[in-house]
């Protein structure tokens, strides 16, 4: 069964058109790419598998459901922009997650965090952006989630925290969970994907397997997406 | 550090040929424990379907078999061994076969150069 559906989904706003009647269907087991320059529907999409926005017309399904309460309880988020409260620590970020998210896994969170020897008495606003960004992304991904929805995770960082949070989500993969990344920095991330997802100005322009693709057309994800969004 | 893919062609492909080299080479050693899937997918900074699709040809080339209940390894049949490293040369062959004959340099030559270059160095 489809993880995330969408049927003829579209987004308006006003006059424009962020998303135009989407066809799309994701199983659990993968990892994904949505790609796309800024303002081609990206965010939208991710919004709107969270309920954070209702379609214009259409519909988005998570598991067969619309976006509701009991499907926020399978949807880990990983906003764009920093989201926690900056006054508080990683440690009484720990337990604000346990509050909410019954799927939390402390423990895997402690583990990483850990790993990363992070002093997790520091408050937010204390750390360094690519700190901040590891810690967003290890709460996220220490729930145990069906689907992650992971918006612009590398973007903002080093190469070196880059290929820390790209190993986080290889290290998490789940054959039971889809992970589904948007960004428009692909060289970085290309080798973690299964499928990619070009959108443009709201419209899917191509969804195909990574490696299918790379053979396909001879060239890189990131060659493929030059050319397709040369302006 | 994650490992160096070309562009344009399946990374899965490309870890293939990695492993396979290795195995060539001795780096893996003939009866050698392989590391998981997804160890060996945090190593190469891939995903772990591709790193299970590399391995999964491996298998069906007699390069690597699994154990049922300890894991993968590196075959310990000399026929295969030889077999792959017979390939992996008849590769490196034809490279500088075609290279050479892009200078123009025909047949005969060839073979004259490659054991005058042995002898020189």
């Amino acid at each position: 069964m489809a993880v995330l559906e969408c049927k003829a989904l579209s987004k308006q706003y006003r006059e424009i058109a962020a998303l135009d009647a989407i066809d799309l269907s994701l199983e659990a087991g993968q990892i994904i790419g949505l790609l796309g320059p800024n303002g081609s529907g990206k965010t939208t999409l991710i919004k709107l598998a969270n309920g954070l926005i209702k379609p214009t017309s259409g519909q988005i399904l998570i598991e067969g459901m619309a976006p509701c309460v009991e499907t926020k309880a399978k949807v880990a988020y990983l906003p764009d922009r920093n989201f926690l409260p900056e006054y508080m620590s990683t440690a009484q970020l720990l337990d604000y997650y346990q509050d909410f998210f019954v799927d939390f896994d402390r423990k895997r969170a402690i583990d990483m965090l850990t790993n990363l020897g992070l002093d997790v008495s520091k408050r937010l606003k204390e750390l360094s952006r690519g700190t901040r960004e590891k810690v967003q992304l290890i709460l996220t991904m220490s729930r145990n989630a069906h689907i992650y929805l992971l918006d612009e995770p590398i973007a903002g960082v080093d190469p070196a925290a880059r290929d820390y949070i790209l190993r986080a989500i290889i290290s998490n993969y789940s054959p039971d969970s889809l992970v589904l990344i948007s960004t428009h920095l692909i060289t970085d991330i290309e080798s973690v994907l299964d499928d990619v997802i070009f959108l443009k100005q709201g419209h899917m322009v191509l969804h195909e397997s990574a490696d299918d693709l790379r053979e396909r057309t001879g060239k890189s994800v990131d060659g493929l997406f030059r050319e397709v969004f040369a302006c | 550090m994650p490992w160096e893919f070309a562009e344009g062609s399946p990374i899965w492909r490309q870890i293939v040929a990695r492993i396979k080299a290795a195995v060539a080479g001795g780096r893996l050693a003939p009866g050698e424990k392989v590391a998981s899937v997804r160890d060996l997918a945090m190593e190469a900074g891939v995903n772990p379907n591709t790193m299970q699709r590399a391995l999964a040809q491996l298998e069906q080339e007699g390069i690597l078999h699994t154990e049922r209940t300890s894991g993968r390894y590196v075959t310990e049949n000399v026929e295969i061994l030889e077999g792959l490293r017979r390939q992996l040369a008849s590769e490196v062959i034809a490279e500088l076969y075609h290279q050479l004959h892009a200078l123009g340099i025909d047949d005969n030559q060839i073979v004259t150069m490659v054991s005058t270059w042995k002898d020189e160095n």
